[in-house]
């Protein structure tokens, strides 16, 4: 093990240095550029075996992924926002097919207008499409995710392309402190790659990608939606594993200081560092707030969240997107289905929209929305659609948001 | 070069049983290429009819490893699959001498295939490329492609009181792909089994990039009688509208020309698709249409004697 000063773009690379794959695909991106770079220079120096592809678009960029995985070799690529948007079609193909493909993708907000800073609208889009999602607060966490998702991914029982998440220039730019293991730890933690069905395998031919119709296409979407619950089961088998060699015991959501918690606050990716220490500030003062935060997205940890919310009084949830036209976030959305049906269903959630195109998070925005919380913990009047927080002018908008009371 | 006995005798890759139409010419050129090619291969296709026709689960026409990702990405896939084949090779894990083919028809090639292709002739990929050039997209139900001829009706460009079919003359894709200065570009048409046989034996043994482009006519897009395919495949090249060539290595050779090249007007009335352009009003489109073919024709001739 040793200690690195990585920005969150180098600790995916060093990650997949020591994965070295067969095959990487790349193509620019602002804040995914750095990554790549970084990479460039294992293959220039001839510290991996790999076969870097520098393609001519994103769309390029996964379907030369999807060739090389179809083909048997470890491959890999990496993208942010209108990337992501690009590679939609292939998204859905690469998680149809059942190839186990690793993929950072830097979140970076959607055009229009443009912008290259960090929110989550590029994966929440992608949040269906058949990918396992997991959210990293800082770089120590990219690092560990990027090497945890090969062995995700590659599972018998799951073959599922994983997307290792980080905020874009928040994480994907900032150097941290990220303790590496040495290589031949995380050679034999990850393995051989050896899929069981492979196009160079010619002498047993396969044939990838045929048409399916009415009689067989349902069955084999219903087989893909049960790997993704393979996958709910298993990764937790694989971050136990991982503990193991790391001393870094990952779980599906992190609670913090949630014990007695009243208030609850959830988020995804580097906020929720800033969440955790208003937590801290405001437990001195005797608030009983806490954090819940979610790494692993897709499949989403509805058992955990069922859990960590049970004492909970009053529930927030942090959305860095935008579900146009819907009730709530996307985030947020999850949350009541999941809750749903249970003795929690009566909980008062309120959806916080934040960060978008990279908009700062503060301290104080985050205490401000426990301090409202807490009126509401106290009132029961709960804003029945999303609060805008830091965006100039809300207060401009029509009061449209007529408040209801819980019973009880 | 295998005789035609030898050709017959081969296991075939693209078997029987496959769903293409009676009379399907596509079909006829997928069968004359694998069987041409007489290596291990994978094959990879680009959506379209002859990859919905041979692989309806849970059948597949395939004795060899085949992909489908999707229409326009077929070159990026088997950029992929070339790569992994690359590392596996030099770490051990594959030991056989496998060509990587791509097939995609015109749409997926000339139009929403072309950037992926572009950039796979550019970045240096060992792979054979085969357009299979029905001329318009046949899969859909016969849209207008930029490789339909001028003058052709199809369901986007039908003739009508005001429109006399497609505006445009078609992409010269050969000309873009010589241009990207790759070692083997040819033109081929399925009625000469021989010449295409040929190019494809020249092309697997080129290392790099190879594109060939293979005129197939369609019999429900064209609208001919099923048995006339070849016929009118031949008459293309005879018209000088198909010109069998190659360029290897920039240098141009004319595969076949014509003692006598035949007037344009003897392909256009072999189809139905351009059935239109013979009433009194159009008979200037034809002229047009000569006047295009001589130009592309003279044009070529002088690439090939400089």
């Amino acid at each position: 093990m040793k200690i690195m000063a990585l920005t969150g773009n180098e600790a995916a690379a060093e990650a997949m240095r020591q994965i070295n794959p067969d095959v990487v695909a790349a193509y620019p991106i602002t804040p995914q550029t750095e990554l790549m770079h970084k990479f460039a220079e294992f293959v220039a120096d001839g510290l991996v075996d790999t076969e870097m592809v520098l393609v001519e678009s994103e769309h390029s960029a996964l379907s030369a992924t999807v060739g090389a995985s179809a083909a048997g070799a470890r491959a890999m690529t990496a993208t942010s926002a209108q990337g992501l948007a690009l590679m939609w079609e292939i998204l859905y193909i690469a998680a149809g097919l059942r190839l186990p493909i690793v993929m950072p993708v830097i979140n970076r907000a959607l055009s229009a207008p443009i912008n290259i800073h960090g929110d989550h609208s590029d994966t929440m889009g992608a949040r269906d499409s058949g990918w396992i999602q997991i959210f990293s607060e800082n770089s120590q966490e990219v690092y560990d995710n990027t090497i945890i998702a090969i062995r995700i991914a590659e599972h018998p029982d799951i073959l599922l392309p994983v997307m290792i998440t980080m905020d874009g220039f928040i994480i994907s730019h900032t150097m941290e402190r990220v303790e590496v293991l040495d290589d031949d730890v995380v050679k034999s933690f990850i393995g051989e790659y050896n899929p069981s069905y492979k196009l160079l395998d010619i002498k047993n031919p396969i044939t990838v990608g045929p048409l399916d119709l009415q009689d067989y296409y349902f069955e084999h979407k219903r087989a893909q939606a049960e790997a993704m619950e393979n996958a709910y089961k298993l990764i937790k088998e694989i971050d136990e594993e991982y503990s193991k060699i790391s001393g870094r015991r990952y779980k599906y959501v992190e609670p913090y200081e949630i014990d007695d918690a009243e208030i609850v606050l959830i988020s995804l990716g580097s906020t929720a560092g800033t969440i955790k220490e208003v937590i801290d500030e405001l437990r001195l003062k005797g608030m009983k707030v806490g954090g819940l935060k979610i790494r692993v997205y897709r499949p989403f940890p509805r058992e955990e969240i069922k859990e960590f919310l049970s004492n909970a009084l009053v529930v927030g949830v942090m959305d860095r997107s935008i579900a146009f036209g819907a009730t709530c976030g996307p985030v947020c959305l999850d949350i009541k289905a999941t809750l749903q049906g249970t003795k929690l269903s009566n909980l008062p959630i309120v959806d916080y929209i934040y960060g978008l195109g990279g908009r700062d998070i503060t301290p104080r925005d985050i205490e401000k929305i426990f301090g409202e919380l807490e009126r509401i913990k106290i009132l029961g009047e709960v804003p029945n659609l999303p609060r805008y927080i830091g965006v100039r002018g809300e207060e401009d908008y029509p009061e449209i948001r007529s408040k209801f009371k819980i019973k009880n | 070069m295998a005789n035609l006995k030898e050709l017959a005798q081969r296991e075939a890759k693209f078997t029987a049983g496959h769903r293409a139409c009676a009379g399907c010419l596509p079909a006829v050129a997928l069968r004359q290429v694998t069987l041409s090619v007489n290596y291990p291969c994978v094959v990879g296709f680009a959506t379209g009819c002859m990859e919905v026709v041979s692989t309806i689960f849970p059948y597949t026409a395939w004795t060899v490893p085949f992909i489908h990702v999707a229409f326009e990405n077929v070159a990026a896939v088997m950029s992929g699959v070339e790569s992994a084949y690359k590392t596996l090779k030099r770490k051990g894990k594959v030991n056989d001498d496998i060509k990587i083919i791509a097939f995609a028809g015109d749409g997926g090639t000339y139009d929403i295939g072309f950037q992926a292709l572009s950039g796979m002739v550019e970045r240096g990929h060992d792979i054979l490329y085969i357009c299979y050039n029905n001329e318009a997209y046949m899969n859909t139900g016969i849209q207008r492609s930029s490789a339909t001829p001028f003058g052709a009706q199809t369901s986007t460009t039908p003739a009508g009181s005001v429109e006399f079919g497609k505006k445009q003359f078609p992409k010269d894709l050969t000309q873009i792909m010589a241009a990207h200065n790759i070692p083997y570009v040819a033109q081929a048409s399925v009625h000469n089994w021989k010449d295409l046989n040929m190019k494809i034996e020249k092309a697997l043994n080129i290392k790099g990039p190879k594109f060939i482009n293979i005129l197939a006519p369609c019999t429900l897009g064209w609208r001919y009688p099923a048995e006339k395919g070849i016929e009118i495949a031949k008459l293309a090249v005879e018209t000088c509208v198909w010109p069998l060539y190659e360029v290897e290595n920039g240098n141009y050779k004319i595969n076949y020309k014509p003692r006598e090249k035949k007037p344009v007007v003897e392909w256009l009335k072999s189809q139905g698709r351009f059935s239109h352009l013979f009433k009194p009003e159009n008979q200037h489109l034809i002229e047009e249409i000569q006047k295009e073919v001589d130009r592309r024709w003279t044009h070529l001739l002088e690439l090939a004697s400089s």
